[in-house]
């Protein structure tokens, strides 16, 4: 055959490429399998570039986004898997797993000689099936707010059972549930701030109601004000730049040069004196604040911190209620912020300014203490997921058990449905039921239970009418999810689903890779 | 190889460097044309129809692509031969043109080499075959003008619309919901449709995609959604009755484009200087007020200064807007661009219903939704689905979808679908090849057989028997008269297609005919090919 493509372009077709995206995909999901689940696994990622720094996780999603992958079926998963974290924050490996199983349901139709697109058809249906099943046992508490609020931490513990935060799971899902229920709504999760601090234990963690900013406060200033009035601001105060094109200073002698300097000095001063007018005893900048301007805030009594960075300074801002100023002429419209307190507080070694008695209550500051930072870049990832989880609730209050119950659930109902079903489709609908029964079993396994045992023991369970039955990994038992309180998101658990059999089915779809040339890269050297 | 002996006998070179050159000449060089144009037609012939499989590409640079979309495939295939090129080519103008059937033109277009192989192997001249292929061409493209039928709908009625979008979006992974999508194309395509016109601009729709959330959250948007958001964080998130201004000229001193230097050199320059800087922002914002503006929507960035400024005068501002995008809000929104402060006055702001800023996920993505603008005209698809690729293809997917039911306003023809316009077509070109006298007669009768090369992949995708279904459907036409027949891919149990309601546009197919026979005639003709062998 004559060569139509470029050197070095591998194309493979029919079985060998349906064969390489299967391997692929189940070696990644492989990978992950082990993290599943309370009693799952970590993983240590080294980085390869300089420092060799080393991140321990558990994380799905952190896990695959490290990893250098070449096999395009692997890089579909990888992709669903951050997409997943972006959406919903939690399930990250879920959502792998799940397509893996798929895939591997697949593989054995394809071998049956089943062709793909029968299996695509029945998986569809079997997707569709799956979360309505979901759908209608779901538990809305939304009227209820001290029964959603304990939802809420049901949520917060089960995701965190998962990770390095499990020992206290009670204090943080109380963190977490404490910081999103004061976002009243909002999922923006950028008001609330974590602050990592190492030493201590992760028991010395909390939840603070005002706002900290990693500063220090500057020096002969005062450190503790009360009843501040606090200007939030975004402007040059080292020199004040002329932005007019091509203007320069030119000058013919030293006494201009002083001049010119005295000038700028007073341009200085009078907007100190400007900021001053405003009446406040605070001043917050995101740009450098030069020594000369610092002292003139002294003088004034006024605390001014410099160099808070963008983010601080819009939370800062949302925190107190003020605007963020960047021009100082007409003091009377400039929205000051308010707060009770502003003190300067010792975290360990560190000092840090402290805001309390804050106007909006919308933001708050986790403080994260640890051995280490990676225990505390973990624990930043779990506290994370929890909060995304959490935020995304508050908005889609449905609710779901958890342990394993809603697969064996959907599994149910689709097992129903491929009994209903004539012709091949049938066999893919058993297939995707197997796949959801495959999330239980790996939980299992990797709490080093006997999972043939308990999934059958669960399945028998399940053939009762609303059973709240899943596995207790804890115990080792099949037991009563209602009772242990181990909750999941409906929203999460509809994502891994549609998402999953998304990829799946696009993984299925091809029977031809072309894989070009990689680019060279030319030596400069 | 070009080797000449002059009166003397001495050898003298007429290619340079030949010897490093490699070449292929008289059948040889056909052959070798044929079999490559063969092999990339035999790539995209498995992704036909509605049961047809993907491809996945890994780019150079190691990004995945999973299409079935045949002009995709070939584009990122990083074909290195020229025959395949020309067959890239092809289908390249496909899409252009008529945006659906990239990939039936390059299998027709193989299976048209593939005969033409074998009327070679017989002795028959390259341009006798080619002349054949031309008239047998002209014939299929006056029967497929003959079995069309005309298509009604009206602005009211965008149900037969809905369905011929349905053919082209079943073949693609979006079939899931083919129906909803189909109809956002539909509403897209009439809502900036000029029907008495019969025109369709297609650049006022944009299409837009993000990634998260299901397919089926994909919306049809009346306005503009830009990727970008409000200037300052606590600007308003909502503004109703917009008055917009959009400003092609940034927030910032003029910079004259002559060299020039401004001295500085006492401290009453250096004075003024400063107080005319902030006069100049002070009048920048005041000009916009005095006008009427409530929001800015600006190409270029402004600096902090300026945010504060436009913040503290409460007057909304989005910086950093793409032309493209600038261009669709200004005709959305009836406003004109302003290219100079001066220049703004109130007629020239663009007017909007509700402009509001919308986030997603759990990460800090935010869009801006201008929506029930001055001018309806200008649409966006937002796409919604759970990964990347996934949001390509549906873009790739709705874009074949836009293009069928534009061709249809523009003409609203159609032939049915499902292979039975290329049986059809097969059987009148066959009937016709008796009435020529000559070499071209064999041509003729092959351009029939290489016509049914498409309802035998679609048969072969779907798992059916090839052979007997097409000989059943073929005997049912000459039988029955039914042009309607084709192969029934999704196991319905008609093969009527006027039942099954599976049409495709008669422009579309009339041009992936013409364009197949074009570039076939077109290798055919080639009879040396001279390459570099090393670079």
């Amino acid at each position: 055959m004559e060569r139509v493509m470029k050197d070095d372009t591998i194309q493979e077709k029919g079985e060998r490429a349906r064969m390489a995206s299967f391997v692929g995909a189940m070696a990644i999901a492989d990978l992950v399998k082990t993290t599943l689940g309370p009693k799952g696994m970590d993983k240590i990622l080294q980085s390869t570039g300089r420092g060799r720094s080393v991140t321990v996780t558990n994380d799905g999603a952190t896990i695959l986004k490290s990893l250098h992958i070449d096999n395009p079926a692997a890089k579909v998963l990888v992709d669903i898997s951050k997409v997943q974290d972006d959406e919903v924050g939690d399930g990250t490996t879920s959502v792998v797993v799940l397509a893996g199983e798929l895939l591997r349901e697949a593989e054995k139709l394809v071998n049956m000689k089943i062709h793909p697109m029968t299996i695509i058809a029945g998986y569809r249906m079997a997707a569709e099936c799956a979360r309505n099943a979901l759908l209608q046992r779901t538990m809305d508490n939304k009227g209820n707010t001290d029964k959603f609020r304990s939802d809420l931490m049901n949520i917060a513990m089960t995701t965190l059972s998962s990770k390095i935060l499990s020992q206290d799971k009670e204090y943080f899902a109380e963190l977490a549930v404490d910081a999103v229920l004061r976002l009243k709504g909002s999922t923006n999760l950028e008001s609330i701030q974590i602050l990592k601090k190492p030493g201590g234990s992760l028991k010395d963690s909390f939840l603070d109601e005002g706002f900290i900013l990693d500063k220090k406060i500057g020096l002969g200033q005062p450190k503790r004000i009360e009843n501040a009035n606090i200007l939030v601001a975004n402007t040059a105060m080292d020199t004040d730049k002329v932005k007019i094109y091509g203007a320069r200073v030119r000058v013919d002698s030293m006494t201009k040069v002083a001049d010119i300097e005295a000038a700028e000095k007073q341009k200085m001063r009078e907007k100190v004196q400007k900021i001053i007018a405003h009446g406040i005893n605070c001043f917050v900048n995101r740009q450098l604040i030069y020594n000369f301007p610092e002292e003139l805030f002294a003088d004034a009594g006024i605390l001014a911190v410099e160099h808070a960075d963008f983010e601080g300074i819009e939370r800062l801002a949302l925190v107190t209620g003020g605007d963020i100023a960047s021009t100082f002429d007409n003091p009377e419209s400039v929205k000051l912020g308010h707060c009770k307190l502003i003190e300067e507080i010792m975290i360990g070694e560190d000092r840090l300014i402290h805001f309390s008695g804050v106007a909006m209550g919308q933001a708050c500051t986790i403080v994260l203490r640890g051995a280490s930072e990676h225990v505390l870049d973990e624990a930043e990832r779990s506290l994370h997921d929890a909060l995304c989880v959490l935020s995304q609730t508050v908005n889609d209050t449905r609710v779901l058990f958890g342990g394993g119950w809603p697969e064996m659930v959907m599994a149910k109902e689709v097992d129903q449905l491929a009994r209903k079903t004539p012709g091949k489709k049938s066999h893919a609908i058993d297939a995707f039921s197997r796949a959801l029964q495959a999330i239980p079993t790996i939980i299992a396994d990797n709490a080093g239970l006997d999972s043939a045992e308990l999934i059958s023991q669960l399945r028998a369970e399940h053939h009762k009418e609303n059973s709240t039955a899943g596995i207790d990994v804890i115990t080792g038992n099949v037991g009563d999810m209602q009772k242990r309180g181990i909750c999941e998101a409906f929203k999460v658990k509809q994502a891994i689903i549609l998402s999953a059999t998304e990829a799946a089915e696009m993984i299925l779809r091809v029977d031809e890779i072309i894989t070009c040339a990689p680019r060279r890269r030319e030596d400069r050297m | 190889m070009a080797l000449a002996f002059d009166e003397f006998g001495r050898p003298f070179i007429i290619l340079r460097e030949q010897e490093k050159k490699s070449r292929l000449q008289g059948l040889d060089a056909q052959k070798a044309n044929i079999a490559a144009g063969k092999s990339v037609a035999r790539i995209l012939r498995t992704s036909l129809g509605p049961k047809g499989m993907d491809k996945m590409l890994q780019s150079p640079d190691g990004d995945v692509t999973i299409t079935n979309d045949g002009a995709t495939i070939l584009e990122l295939m990083d074909v290195d031969n020229q025959i395949a090129k020309l067959m890239v080519e092809l289908s390249r103008s496909q899409d252009y043109d008529i945006g659906d059937g990239t990939t039936g033109v390059v299998v027709m277009a193989g299976s048209l080499l593939e005969q033409a192989e074998k009327l070679l192997e017989r002795g028959i001249h390259p341009i006798r075959v080619a002349e054949g292929y031309e008239m047998a061409s002209r014939i299929a493209f006056d029967h497929l003008e003959r079995i069309s039928t005309k298509f009604e709908f009206s602005a009211t009625d965008i149900e037969p619309l809905v369905q011929t979008c349905m053919t082209t979006l079943s073949s693609k992974i979006v079939s899931r919901c083919k129906r909803a999508l189909a109809e956002i194309a539909v509403k897209a395509v009439l809502a900036v449709a000029d029907l008495e016109r019969k025109d369709v601009n297609l650049d006022l729709i944009k299409v837009e995609g993000k990634v998260g959330g299901k397919l089926e959250d994909t919306e049809l948007v009346h306005g503009i959604i830009v990727d970008k958001d409000m200037s300052h964080p606590q600007m308003p998130k909502r503004i109703e009755d917009a008055h917009i201004a959009i400003l092609t000229c940034p927030f910032e001193p003029p910079k004259p484009k002559t060299k020039h230097k401004v001295d500085i050199d006492t401290v009453e320059k250096f004075q003024t200087l400063r107080g005319q800087e902030q006069k100049y922002f002070d009048e920048m914002v005041q000009k916009c007020k005095d006008v009427g503006a409530t929001l800015v929507i600006c190409q270029w960035g402004f600096d902090d200064e300026a945010n504060h400024l436009l913040m503290h005068r409460n007057l909304p501002a989005v910086r950093w807007v793409g032309g493209v995008e600038l261009e669709l809000i200004a005709i959305a929104t009836g406003g004109r661009i302003v290219p100079r402060f001066q220049e703004l006055s109130t007629e020239k702001l663009g007017k909007a219903g509700l402009v509001r800023e919308k986030s997603f996920g759990t990460t800090k993505d935010r869009m801006l939704y201008i929506e029930k603008c001055a001018n309806s005209r200008a649409v966006t698809i937002f796409i919604r689905g759970g990964n990347k690729m996934m949001i390509e293809e549906t873009k790739r997917s709705l874009h074949d979808a836009l293009c069928v039911a534009r061709n249809l306003i523009i003409n609203n023809s159609i032939v049915y679908g499902g292979g039975s316009a290329e049986i059809s077509c097969s059987i009148a070109v066959e009937a016709a090849a008796d009435r020529h006298a000559g070499v071209e007669q064999y041509a003729i009768r092959s351009f029939a057989d290489a016509l049914d090369a498409i309802p035998l992949a679609l048969a072969e995708n779907s798992g059916l028997p090839p052979i007997d279904t097409l000989t059943v459907v073929k005997s049912q036409h000459v039988k029955e008269s039914n042009p309607h027949c084709g192969i029934d891919c999704n196991d319905v149990g008609t093969n009527d297609m006027k039942e099954q309601n599976v049409f495709e546009t008669l422009i579309g197919k009339q041009q992936q005919i013409l364009l197949a026979t074009q570039v076939v005639k077109m290798i055919l003709k080639i009879d040396d090919v001279i390459t570099p062998s090393e670079y």
